[in-house]
């Protein structure tokens, strides 16, 4: 609570200085005006109370993204209209207490039947809904009792403005090293306006005991449209890690571009859950999350093991490629992935799996459902380089299609510079036949639980992978994000 | 029971049910049997309510309901379960889970409490145990990778557990070695009660050896041309189809 003080304090001193060079922001509501310039992005670094050094990074970012302003990626195969960038809001400080809702009276019916639907407890649903709650408040105490013991283990689990500050050794030497600022267009635009996300430490030989999730990561909450994860595991060190969470979260922004940089050495393993469940905006496509996403792992240890597992049922426009550069000898990647698109959803999601060292092993496994008029397209690269002697991928695609306007593809980027590879790709389209639909409700089922039970039997084994917990809530989401698609 | 009057179904144009009528009340096993083509299946997809079909004549009362009127699920929930001929596969769905899902689905409908997961294993071994159905099997994915024999097992002992109390068997008795169709044979006759009724279609005379009905309907070009005792079906085996009547001739 200390720092947050200190903070506004300097940030108050800065933003007055600021105001001499023409900008203004209204210190009592704590946001940026729209737009974006390089007077932004130090105005953001100030109200964190940055180092140099962070700021001078998001500044090169800020500059290669005004050279690139031309080049959004236009490969995916997704519709959506320009985003004018001058339009949003880069930085606006978490709600106040008396701007929240005060009880969940106050919020959207219809995001408290999810809830329902979902199974939340009432409190959980308070927390999602953005509810102002007691600092006594069960989950904060569980968080607190939950960081002390890990601490006891040296692992480091708290916000990535808070490592800044606390750990800046590791965070000046892991941050931008698996996703470079200048990456691509999306990776540059957070690189220069990231607000915040985790940051994870696990020391070496450290087997982390819980789930980490920012579920628990209270203080952090309202980080969703710039998110920047880096999560670090030492030598013979283990970590699972969960991002998301199965209820539709409350969130204004529309665009969304995230970060996610993971770093596995000699023997440690990775696994890093997701479930994106993003507004996907109303049956004709209107309003919705626009969720481009950089996530990638880098192996870098001999026998390391980076495992994305993700279930996007959110969102208007997906673009994400979870991806593992193997270049540890006998590092391994994997990428199990659920995406579930209904009425004018899109989305361009796979992985890229890029065989370096020897004995670099890979497996994809992604199940990618369609219902309403939704479009998705499944684009992996498996590439295995010169000297990734005995490397192996095998590769697993299947697409379900729910109805007669929606559409699945599959786009597989396949390369292989060194002979002794072995790359196997397997895929398939299918259909949910009216003979399943008609079976299940000669059985009592009616045709919403029909589709609901039969897409989770064909994403059975994605779902195997998430950790149990998320997994039930998977399941119910599955159903949820289907409602209304037959019939 | 049921009650079918003056039933008339075409397919895609095709009449396949002609004036089809039956009379079936609780406590009655009545075998319906006839030559490929004769419209038994066709029978038993309209009680189970299967879309695609066109009802242009008749009605069907359903324990005082009009069975015609209510969506498949429903009809399922009031009671009425068909054992399909060719059972469909549902890769993923695990076979336990179905099942449970399904009975669970029926027991919310008549106000019963909901089986948990333990409660309903519980039941489920002792309805399996009895048709000689391993444990892994029902852990295996619904038909997926079954035999013929394992998926009409498995038909029956879904009925065991769905408590019917009309029970529609669609050619339950082909497919099966001697040996699994006496297995299947004694879960039939073991879910006979004076509550409930059974139609029994079937191309032969041999699964009536052991699930002995009290009537025989013999169906040929969308009609019942002929009824009688069990004792019909004997003769039908003696005697082929062709004797009952012109039509039954002619769809032989």
């Amino acid at each position: 609570m200390a720092i947050n003080t200190e903070t506004a304090q300097t940030v108050e001193a800065l933003t007055e200085e600021r105001y001499k060079y023409g900008f203004v922001t209204d210190i009592e509501t704590d946001s940026a005006p729209p737009g974006l310039s390089e007077e932004i992005v130090r105005f953001i670094s100030a109200k964190k109370g940055e180092p140099e050094w962070l700021l001078d990074w998001r500044l090169r970012a800020y500059r290669r993204w005004l050279e690139t302003a031309e080049d959004t990626p236009s490969w995916a195969n997704l519709d959506y209209p320009e985003i004018d960038y001058q339009a949003s809001s880069y930085y606006s400080a978490p709600l106040r207490d008396e701007d929240r809702p005060q009880s969940l009276d106050e919020v959207d019916p219809e995001l408290l039947a999810t809830y329902a639907k979902l199974g939340i407890p009432l409190q959980e649903q308070e927390m999602l809904a953005g509810v102002a709650v007691d600092a006594v408040f069960d989950s904060v105490s569980v968080a607190t009792t939950f960081k002390s013991k890990l601490s006891e283990l040296g692992i480091i689990f708290c916000s990535l403005s808070e490592a800044v500050t606390e750990h800046p050794e590791l965070v000046q030497k892991y941050l931008g090293t698996v996703v470079p600022y200048a990456d691509n267009y999306f990776a540059t635009l957070n690189s220069a306006v990231f607000t915040d996300g985790s940051f994870v430490y696990i020391p070496k030989g450290v087997r982390c005991p819980m789930e980490l999730s920012t579920y628990f990561r209270i203080n952090a909450a309202n980080t969703g449209q710039f998110e920047r994860t880096l999560i670090i595991a030492d030598e013979g060190s283990y970590v699972s890690y969960l991002e998301g969470c199965t209820a539709p979260m409350r969130d204004e922004n529309q665009l969304h571009a995230a970060v996610v940089e993971l770093i596995a050495f000699d023997d440690a393993e990775i696994k890093y859950s997701t479930v994106q469940n993003w507004y996907p905006g109303d049956e004709n496509g209107k309003g919705g999350i626009f969720n481009f996403v950089t996530k990638r792992g880098a192996c870098r240890g001999r026998n390391s093991k980076i495992s994305w597992t993700q279930v996007e049922t959110g969102s208007a426009i997906t673009w994400k490629y979870p991806s593992c550069l193997l270049i540890g000898d006998g590092s391994q990647g994997e990428f199990y992935s659920i995406a579930i698109t209904n009425n004018c959803q899109q989305a361009d999601t796979g992985t890229k799996m890029i065989h370096i060292g020897k004995n670099t092993r890979s497996r994809i496994v992604s199940k990618g459902v369609s219902a309403g008029r939704a479009d998705q397209t499944y684009r992996g690269l498996v590439r295995v380089q010169g000297k990734a002697d005995n490397a192996r991928n095998h590769t697993q695609c299947d697409s379900l299609l729910i109805g007669e306007k929606c559409g699945a593809h599959t786009v597989p980027y396949i390369e292989s510079r060194n002979a002794s590879a072995q790359l196997e790709h397997e895929a398939t389209t299918s259909k949910i036949s009216e003979d399943q639909l008609f079976y299940c409700r000669q059985r009592g089922i009616a045709e919403e639980e029909a589709v609901a039970l039969i897409v989770n039997g064909f994403c059975r084994e994605v779902l195997q992978e998430l950790p149990m917990e998320f997994a039930v809530e998977a399941q119910k989401l599955v159903a949820i994000s289907l409602e209304g698609s037959v019939g | 029971m049921l009650e079918i009057k003056g039933l008339s179904v075409s397919v895609v144009g095709k009449e396949i049910l002609k004036d089809f009528n039956l009379s079936v009340a609780a406590g009655e096993v009545h075998a319906i049997m006839g030559p490929n083509g004769s419209g038994k299946s066709t029978l038993s997809y309209v009680l189970a309510g299967r879309e695609g079909y066109d009802i242009t004549a008749g009605s069907v009362s359903y324990r005082g309901q009009d069975l015609l009127a209510l969506k498949p699920e429903i009809r399922a929930r009031e009671g009425l379960f068909l054992a399909f001929q060719y059972p469909v596969e549902i890769p993923g769905v695990g076979s336990a889970t179905f099942l449970k899902t399904a009975v669970n689905a029926i027991r919310k409908h008549r106000g019963e409490k909901l089986y948990d997961a333990m409660e309903f294993l519980k039941i489920m071994r002792e309805k399996r145990d009895a048709l000689g159905i391993s444990e892994e099997m029902m852990r295996r994915a619904l038909n997926v990778g079954f035999s013929g024999g394992e998926k009409k097992r498995n038909e029956v002992l879904q009925m065991a557990l769905l408590e019917p109390y009309l029970a529609v068997l669609d050619e339950t008795d082909s497919g099966l070695d001697i040996d699994a169709l006496k297995i299947a044979a004694e879960g039939i006759n073991s879910l006979r009660s004076p509550e409930r009724a059974m139609i029994v279609i079937t191309h032969y005379q041999r699964l009536l050896e052991y699930v002995v009905p009290d009537y025989v309907h013999v169906m040929a070009d969308g009609q019942v041309v002929r009824s009688g005792g069990k004792e019909l079906a004997l003769e039908l085996e003696e005697k082929g189809y062709s004797g009952f009547g012109d039509k039954a001739e002619a769809a032989a």
